[in-house]
């Protein structure tokens, strides 16, 4: 009787394991399938940016040069540049990443490291996830009705910093804190050990420790400004301007102007749309060529923020 | 230590803000224009040369908020000029009113909405009338007239592929008003572009197609696709400067309008650059391959301003096929 128990038993494993071999080879070939399709749709995008870098060189490359970035904008596709492009473009982002960085990481280190956990909290973190997913031409209008016209700071690069820092807020709040939620606690505990003080802590260890993840979420929220273009033509960016905000050096005291606040302006995405969207074909080289320049901003801020991303990295030491 | 320092500065930064503000009052003398992006070609071409002639002396702007958001900021008196590619509306002239903004309206240029087909279409001829468009773009035609035979019986029994400007344009408006009788009247099922390149390539790209542009669009890729004549009672009339100027391209030729506040032609600078644009500015129309308005109008449009004649001549409501001789002999009412 147990005899026959254990023969039908080994049976039904012979039967099973020739089962499990036979579904071995289909898992196999489904795994195949699966890493095919992740191939083709990792692909998918890389040859599709690949195609646009090399349409977008084809076309803008020839038309780089000096004068291109000497020049302002002009009715002759030849003698049109970007001067007053590139500058607005770099100021604008200056201001909003000095308005945005502080307002972002200061709101962070609050909801992560001081705020208690109760409704109010979960309210503004609910608020925060969702203005990540907000349309930017919605800022735009924020920023009419609230800076331009509420506040009168004027169809300035003042209002364009402040509305794209408002945009890149949820972004850089939402990194801080994930970065500070990988800070071990056993630091925090430690520095509390040794009786350091709640402000004491997170300025000597939390926030070093996590400036790399900061810095991510910073040169994220600063590539996507940079490329912005609604919310800034609704708040009044020019198209057509020849000549450059003021100076930020002055020669009278105190030497440092920030009169260039204040001063109409344009960037790039701007510029290249209106070329790309204008009648006969000349001023696309044009478009092409700012597009490409926009590109070589973007990668080079991204660059320098990698690499000092990479040196704090090297000194953290736990 | 690091820390501090960077507290410094961002006090530093708060404490010069005001200080900035305060700065701002001394500034050279600009002039502010916004509106039309259709206009905006000519607008800058303007822009650039009064401020060459200037030696950088006075400072012009353009935007493009679109004809209707640069009457808004106009409206406000945020604006000195602003640029219109259709005639002033009644809501927006009631705007400007309660702020107390008065204008001159003046035309600077012509456009010539271009009806085109591709080059391979032999069966529709050179010549189109305005009620075969109607028919082919009335709101009634949309899932009706699919095909060239639902048009005329003669014509191939192949799908047709239409491109129009997108709702939000004033080319959209003219063109509807023109055609349909009523602006924003159209049938809604053919390929709509805010941006005219997009519809260039489609008339070009497409065997089957018709699309209608404005005529800047259509003059540096005239080999690539067949402008059609336009028979709007009087015979056919192809789109061309004189025809336009002649009020013979009807009804699809329009004015392109710059509006001066009245505050600001007191302005010094503003008066140079009108006179500027009204004594220079046909050349430079051309050369951005828009249509000047024949030497007389621009007198008369300079002598306007010198008048300070405000109000629009159209009092608010659209109208089509209007030539230029009428449009300055007309009083405006506001």
């Amino acid at each position: 009787m147990a005899f026959e128990v254990v023969a039908d038993s080994l049976g039904a494993q012979a039967k099973d394991s020739s089962k499990t071999v036979a579904n071995i080879a289909v898992r196999r070939r489904r795994e195949t399938i699966f890493k095919i399709c992740g191939l083709l749709a990792t692909s998918f995008g890389l040859i599709t940016l690949a195609l646009l870098l090399i349409d977008l060189a084809a076309a803008g490359f020839p038309r780089l040069s000096w004068d291109f970035f000497t020049n302002f904008p002009s009715r002759r596709a030849s003698q049109a540049g970007i001067l007053s492009a590139w500058v607005g473009s770099l100021l604008v982002i200056l201001t909003t990443a000095s308005i945005g960085v502080p307002l972002g990481v200061g709101a962070g280190i609050y909801l992560e490291e001081y705020g208690r956990r109760n409704w109010l909290t979960s309210i503004i973190e609910i608020n925060i996830t969702n203005l990540a997913g907000v349309p930017s031409i919605v800022f735009g209008l924020l920023a009419l009705g609230l800076f331009v016209y509420g506040l009168g700071t004027g169809r300035s690069i003042f209002t364009a910093g402040l509305t794209l820092a408002l945009l890149i807020l949820p972004i850089i709040v939402v990194a801080t804190r994930e970065a500070i939620r990988a800070v071990p606690a056993a630091l925090r505990e430690a520095a509390y050990g040794i009786g350091c003080t709640k402000w004491q802590v997170t300025r000597d260890h939390v926030l070093p420790a996590s400036l790399p993840g900061i810095l991510t979420g910073v040169i994220i929220g600063i590539s996507r400004a940079l490329g912005e273009t609604a919310p800034l033509i609704t708040i009044g960016a020019l198209t057509f301007i020849a000549f450059l905000p003021d100076s930020p050096i002055s020669s009278e005291f105190p030497f440092v102007s920030f009169s260039w606040l204040f001063d109409g302006f344009t960037v790039l995405p701007i510029q290249a749309f209106n070329w790309i969207s204008r009648p006969g074909s000349d001023f696309h080289a044009n478009a092409a060529a700012a597009g490409i320049v926009l590109l070589a901003i973007t990668l080079g801020l991204n660059a320098i923020a990698i690499y000092a991303r990479y040196k704090l990295r090297k000194k953290l030491q736990w | 230590m690091k820390h501090s320092k960077f507290a410094a500065y961002v006090g530093a930064f708060a404490l010069a803000l005001p200080l900035a503000v305060t700065t701002v009052s001394a500034q050279t003398k600009t002039i502010t224009i916004d509106g039309s992006s259709t206009v905006f070609p000519v607008a800058e071409a303007f822009a650039e040369e009064f401020q060459k002639l200037n030696k950088g002396q006075v400072r012009v702007t353009v935007g493009i908020s679109g004809t209707g958001g640069g009457f808004k900021k106009f409206c406000r008196g945020e604006t000195d000029i602003s640029n219109g590619s259709r005639p002033i509306l009644k809501a927006e002239i009631e705007d400007c009113k309660k702020n107390g903004v008065e204008f001159i309206e003046l035309p600077v240029a012509f456009d010539a909405l271009t009806v085109a087909v591709s080059p391979k279409n032999k069966f529709i001829g050179d010549c189109i009338s305005v009620q075969v468009l109607k028919k082919i773009w009335e709101p009634g035609a949309q899932g009706k007239v699919v095909n060239w035979s639902d048009v005329d019986p003669k014509w191939p029994n192949t799908k047709m592929s239409l491109f129009g400007a997108g709702a939000d344009s004033g080319t959209f408006d003219y063109f509807t008003e023109a055609v349909n009788g009523k602006a924003k009247a159209t049938r809604a099922d053919f390929t709509a572009s805010e941006d005219d390149n997009v519809l260039v390539q489609g008339i070009e790209n497409d065997a089957n197609s018709l699309g209608y542009i404005p005529y800047a669009y259509y003059a540096p890729h005239a080999k690539q696709m067949k402008a059609l004549a336009i028979d709007g009672g009087k015979g056919c009339v192809f789109p061309s400067t004189e025809a336009v100027q002649k009020g013979l391209y009807n009804p699809l030729g329009r004015p392109l309008f710059i509006y001066v506040s009245k505050k600001s032609a007191d302005k010094k600078e503003v008066q140079e650059y009108i006179d500027f644009i009204m004594t220079k500015g046909a050349p430079l129309v051309t050369e951005v391959k828009y249509l000047a308005l024949p030497a007389a109008a621009y007198a008369g449009a300079l002598k306007h301003f010198k008048d300070r004649r405000v109000g629009s001549v159209f009092g608010g409501v659209p109208e089509v096929g209007i030539s230029i001789e009428e449009l300055m002999k007309r009083d405006a009412k506001s």
